[in-house]
Order: structure tokens, then C-alpha cells, then sequence
């Protein structure tokens, strides 16, 4: 097979490409938590881990919310800032995590009036507005499952996981409900209620939903008991995809919270007073894990934004709300890279303090480039859905080497492996060497199965690891460096698009024969989503023709999973089995060696 | 290039880059993302599709002047060049 690279890899993979950045103690503003990666890591339990936590009263076990919420809406933090959100308009909205009790209070109790029991599914459809925090929480608190969709997600894909989830009640907003929900609404046939978030109060809505604002008006506010939970209850529900097949639901559970909330002062540096700002859309797991969950636990203020990108803005909310710790994503920063660094001059950024990064690789022009434009570089760190928190990643007292993943939590055990053809499996101590990354299952946030799937999840593990699907190299001194996918999933703006996916609405036009999607790499996205698409006898590849195809799986699919490009071809090479080879389209895309095409069949 | 002409171009680009768009019902004064499914990506297409079509050299810093119908046509009147595009 030839090799597979992205963007990323194309960069050469060695530490001594970009010199190191030194991390030394005297430049520390605030003592990191982790001073020692090695002394950290041999001392670390998750047993320890689990201490810093509360657990329900007497005994009662372990719940997300009640770790987010209710143990600090009891003591000394009641009165402390939560979230700041900020509106597309500037308009901003505060809650404490004592407001934070009293609604998400309330969601629990619209939820138990409307009858949603522990572990059915609750699916959330919104933007990145107040409410959409709250009924995550609310959720949580009544036992069900939380299952975020995101908001630029088009009709299909909605369509999709909510069946595959089997939704019991939806939460969404006027708007998305009129664009997105309304023609699939009866295809999902466990869906008893829609609760739906008006444009203006009191505003007239679709038949068959209900008013959020007003079940939450009269709904009680105060005492809501969380029921007993087990650590083992499912908690999270989230949506992540693969090259073949439907996309896949990963389960998380209430325990995961232990690690979200222990890597969130570990990899992310969390102290007493900071505030943080998470860009990612709950939407994601990071939204989820890292917007939502672990900045609250952890009793800190998170910045909400609502708006999407826009580089002014940004440097203004990282101003004027003093944020301290920013994660975000390498398509951010390579568009603020874009801007230049006159813009952030402008701006007093003297509050940052570290930086982070996920979704994709982050190249090391992109670290270079903000330590020396903000004094401070972006810290890589690398983790998947089904991990469910961070596994690998740079730290604040440990020096980077640009474009390294940098190394694994205390508590993860990660490794390069080699699966070989008779099922065995052989770890590559050797530095420089390209395996799989692969973990030794038994992290808290470890995703218990895909709904429904247990053949899919079973395939993840083989020699005591989780195969990851992400190829990397470790130096020798511990630091791993992300080489590619092994499959074909397509990393887009930070957000797993599964080719597949987008094949099958393609292929439900009249005039598409048959059609191959990758990701094609791009400069800012990571990759973009390319079609190749073969036409029936008799349709002419004509541009009007392209632009209806773009129509139509935009409409279908909405702007983050279509295709950006569509190429069309008279032939799509597959394996003799039928296997459409994905990856030959990817390296003639890049330029690349085809590859060992004697499997191809030639029409 | 009349004003017109501007708008009805800069209605063609953007829907080469969101040809699910009903064009007819885009309000001039409100921004494109709030009124159609486009992400970062389409934005960023449609400004390099400006550039393109009216050979204008648009700088990152100005691409929040070019979030609604009205804005572009005013933009793109202020800085297009007298001389008409080889």
C-alpha cells in the first residue's frame, strides 16, 4: 500500500525541524499542575482521581451534574461566574453556578413531567446558545442520555442519528425545527416530544411541539433530587463516523467524569480563578467534554461565544473577557495565522496564559507562529470520541516540539502497535518507527460500545489495546507524532466526516451513477470533502449539473459534511471485491504514488 | 458597473458556493450566515471568488465588510479600480 500522508506528515518528522520551545520555571506566571511529567505520571491513580470528586450524597454514587453543578451551586462557588455567554450581537448573559442549579433543576423536572426515564435518549439541536448548556445538564441530572447533534448538520444526518439513537424527545429551536427537523420528523419513529426554544416569546409554533421556555416557567426550580447513579449508567451519547457503514454512537457514562475532570487540570492547566474559552460546538465531543463538562467541574468560568469564527471578534472576547486558558483548533488558528500578527497588537492579550489545540494535527508553523506572535504556543494534544477525554498531549512545564502530539495523560498508557495478518498484535518500541496508536483500555471516559453495535466495537480491540485508527511515530524521548488515518474517515475543520455518508445521498440523485469521497487536503481545513462522481449513461458532466449535485447534497447534508468539490470522472477504481479504493483517488489527488493496483479492477 | 451589476454578480458568486440558496430571498441588509447554511470554509470561498471576479485585493482584516448583500456592493464600489478588468 502507499503511503498515506496528510498535511501534517508532509511536514518533516523530526524534533530538530522546528527548534524546541524550552519551557523554564521562571517564566511561569502560575506553577503549572503538572511540574513533573515523570514524577506525575508514576504517582498518578485514577483511584486518586476519583477523590477529587464529591460522588453523590451518601453514597449514592457518581453523576456528571451533580460534579458540574450542584456541588459547587452548595458551596463557596454558588455566587461564582459559570458561563459567560455572548451573543451574536454582543448581548451577554451570565450565569452562576447557583443559576446554573435552579435551570438545569428545572430541565430535570420538565423532563421527569414528560416522562423521559433514566436512559432514554435526549437530543439537543442548537446553536451555541444558553440553553442548549442547560439541557445538557438537565439531562444528565434526570438520568437520561444526552445526545448533542450539530447544529449545521443538514436534515440527513440528523435523520440518521436520531434513529440509530432511537430519540425519545428532541430540544431544538424555532428555526433549526422549520429547516432541518420538520420534513425527517416522522421517519423518527420513537420521537414522542419536541420541545422547541421560540424565536421571540410566545411566538406561534409547529403543531406537535412544545414550548421550552414555557415548560420551563412551570416547571419547580428548586430540589431536584438526583436518583442514585451508578457510575456504569450511560450518560453521553456521541455521534462519530467511519468509512463504511452508518455513523456510529459512542457511550460514555457518568464515570467518564473523572477524567474529564482530572485532564482538564492536567493537560489544560485549570486553576481556582481562570477563565476559559473552549471554541469547539458541543455539537463535538470536544464541545461536550471540554466546552461543558470539565471547565465545571472543575469550578472555573467558561466563555461561551455563539457566534462562529470571526478573527476581530475573537481577539476582543480573549481582551475584554481576560481569558486565561483558550483551547481551540488548527483551521482557527491557521485563519488567524491569516490575518497576520498586526491584528492581535491591537488587542491586550496579557491575560493568556496557555494555549491548546485539537481536532487535527496542528502543523508546526501554526506553534512557532504563536509563540512568537502571543508569546505563548499552542499545545497540541491528541484524543479521539471514543476516548472521551484528552489522551496525549503537551503540557505547560514540559518544552514542545513543534508539531508533536506531545505525550501521554498520567493515567494512559498508550503505545505504536502492529496488528499482523494472523490477528497478533507487536509493539514498536523502536523510536521513529510508524505503527497504530493504540491505549490499554481502563481510562474512566473510555467509551463503553457503539449503540447498538456491539460487532463494531468488539473489531476496536485486539491484544488487551484499543486501536485507535490514527498512525503515528514516537521519538525517543516519548513524544509522538501523528502520521495519518488508516482508514478513510475525512478530517474536516476539526469535524470526522465518514465518506460513506455523503456517497449514499449522492447516490439518491437520478443522475449519479456511482461516486467516491475523500478528503482532499487543504491548507486551512486540514482536508476538505471531494466527490468523485460518475454519471449515468446519457447525463452530460455539465457545471449546471455539478451545481445541482452541490444543491442537493448541501440541502440533504448541510455546509459542514457536503462536499466542497466535485469532480466527474468516467471510472471509480474498486477492488476486485467492489471496494471503492478511496485512498488511490486520495494520492492522485496529492500527487502521490498510486500505489499496488493490482488488486484494481479495470473497467 | 452599475450597482445593480455588482449585486447581481456577487448573488452569482454566492451561489457558486451555496447553490442551494433561494437568491431571490436574500434580505440585503442582514448577514449572509444568518440567512443560509454556509460554514467558515464557504465564507472564505466566496471572498476568493470576489477577488477573483472583480480583481480586487481584499485583505483578511476586511473580510467582516463583506457579511451582507449591501456591504459588498459598497466595498466593492469603493475599491474596485476605474480600469476594467483585463
Amino acid at each position: 500500500m502507499a503511503t498515506h500522508l496528510t498535511v501534517a506528515a508532509a511536514q518533516p518528522v523530526l524534533a530538530t525541524a522546528h527548534s524546541v520551545i524550552h519551557k523554564r520555571v521562571e517564566d511561569w506566571a502560575v506553577a503549572p499542575n503538572l511540574k513533573d511529567y515523570s514524577a506525575t505520571r508514576s504517582a498518578f491513580s485514577w483511584a486518586a482521581a476519583l477523590k477529587e470528586l464529591d460522588g453523590l450524597p451518601d453514597g449514592q454514587g457518581l453523576n456528571i451534574a451533580h460534579e458540574a453543578i450542584d456541588r459547587h451551586a452548595c458551596g463557596p462557588l454558588r455566587n461564582h461566574l459559570a458561563i459567560r455567554w455572548i451573543g451574536k450581537r454582543g448581548d451577554v448573559r451570565d450565569y452562576t453556578y447557583g443559576d446554573l442549579q435552579i435551570l438545569t433543576n428545572r430541565f430535570a423536572n420538565v423532563l421527569k413531567k414528560l416522562g423521559a426515564q433514566k436512559g432514554d435518549r435526549v437530543y439537543v439541536l442548537a446553536g451555541r446558545i444558553p440553553e442548549l448548556y442547560i439541557a445538557a445538564l438537565g439531562t444528565l441530572k434526570q438520568r437520561c442520555v444526552f445526545c448533542p447533534l450539530f447544529s449545521a448538520f443538514g436534515p440527513q444526518p440528523i435523520k440518521a442519528r436520531m434513529t440509530i439513537g432511537g430519540a425519545k424527545l428532541l430540544v431544538t429551536t424555532q428555526c433549526l425545527y422549520e429547516r432541518k427537523v420538520r420534513q425527517i420528523r416522522n421517519e423518527v419513529p420513537t420521537l414522542e416530544h419536541v420541545l422547541i426554544i421560540p424565536e421571540e416569546p410566545g411566538a406561534e409554533l409547529p403543531p406537535g411541539t412544545e414550548d421550552l421556555t414555557r415548560l420551563m416557567a412551570a416547571a419547580p426550580p428548586e430540589d431536584f433530587n438526583i436518583e442514585p447513579t451508578d457510575p456504569q449508567d450511560v450518560a453521553l451519547l456521541h455521534f462519530t463516523s467511519g468509512t463504511t457503514g452508518t455513523p456510529k454512537g459512542a457511550i460514555h457514562v457518568h464515570e467518564a467524569v473523572v477524567a474529564h475532570h482530572i485532564t482538564g487540570k492536567l493537560a489544560l492547566d485549570f486553576h481556582a480563578d481562570d477563565i476559559f474559552w473552549c471554541t469547539a460546538d458541543p455539537g463535538w465531543v470536544t464541545g461536550t467534554s471540554y466546552g461543558i463538562i470539565a471547565p465545571l467541574t472543575n469550578g472555573i468560568t467558561c466563555i461561551v461565544d455563539e457566534e462562529d469564527f470571526d478573527a476581530e471578534r475573537w481577539y476582543r472576547i480573549l481582551q475584554d473577557q481576560k481569558v486565561t486558558v483558550w483551547y481551540s483548533a488548527p483551521t482557527a488558528i491557521r485563519m488567524l495565522m491569516k490575518t497576520g500578527k498586526e491584528l492581535p497588537a491591537k488587542y491586550d492579550l496579557s491575560s493568556l496564559r496557555f494555549l491548546a489545540s485539537v481536532g487535527e494535527p496542528l502543523n508546526p508553523e501554526a506553534v512557532v507562529w504563536s509563540h512568537e506572535t502571543y508569546g505563548l504556543p499552542f499545545h497540541d494534544n491528541w484524543w479521539q470520541t471514543e476516548t472521551g477525554g484528552i489522551m496525549i498531549a503537551n503540557f505547560a512545564a514540559m518544552d514542545v516540539r513543534p508539531g508533536s502530539m506531545g505525550k501521554p495523560l498520567p493515567g494512559i498508557d498508550a503505545a505504536i502497535v502492529q496488528k499482523h495478518k494472523d490477528g497478533s498484535v507487536e509493539e514498536i518500541v523502536e523510536p521513529g518507527v510508524q505503527g497504530e496508536i493504540a491505549l490499554r483500555p481502563g481510562w474512566p471516559s473510555m467509551f463503553r460500545g457503539y449503540w447498538q453495535e456491539k460487532e463494531r466495537y468488539e473489531k476496536c480491540f485486539a491484544g488487551g489495546f484499543y486501536f485507535t485508527g490514527d498512525l503515528a511515530k514516537r521519538d525517543a524521548d516519548g513524544y509522538y507524532w501523528f502520521v495519518g488515518r488508516k482508514d478513510d474517515v475525512i478530517k474536516t475543520s476539526g469535524h470526522l466526516i465518514g465518506p460513506f455518508e455523503v456517497e449514499s445521498v449522492l447516490l439518491e440523485h437520478k443522475a449519479v451513477a456511482d461516486s467516491a469521497v475523500i478528503g482532499k487536503p487543504d491548507p486551512m481545513a486540514g482536508e476538505i470533502v471531494k466527490a468523485f462522481v460518475l454519471l449515468h449513461e446519457g447525463r452530460q458532466p455539465t457545471d449546471d449539473l455539478r451545481r445541482e449535485l452541490m444543491a442537493w447534497a448541501r440541502s440533504r447534508l448541510g455546509a459542514a459534511v457536503a462536499p466542497k468539490e466535485i469532480e466527474f470522472v468516467t471510472t471509480l477504481p474498486r477492488t476486485r471485491s467492489g471496494k471503492i479504493m478511496r485512498r488511490l483517488l486520495k494520492n492522485r489527488e496529492m500527487g502521490l504514488p498510486e500505489g499496488d493496483t493490482s488488486t484494481l479492477e479495470q473497467s | 458597473m452599475t450597482s445593480d451589476d455588482i449585486k447581481n454578480t456577487v448573488l452569482r458568486l454566492l451561489g457558486t458556493v451555496a447553490p442551494e440558496a433561494d437568491l431571490g430571498r436574500i434580505k440585503p441588509g442582514s448577514r449572509f450566515r444568518d440567512q443560509l447554511d454556509i460554514d467558515s470554509m464557504d465564507r472564505l470561498n466566496f471572498v476568493i471568488a470576489l477577488h477573483k471576479e472583480f480583481n480586487v485585493e481584499i485583505p483578511e482584516s476586511d473580510y467582516s465588510k463583506l457579511e451582507t448583500l449591501d456591504d459588498c456592493v459598497s466595498y466593492l464600489t469603493s475599491h474596485m479600480s476605474p480600469v476594467p478588468k483585463a
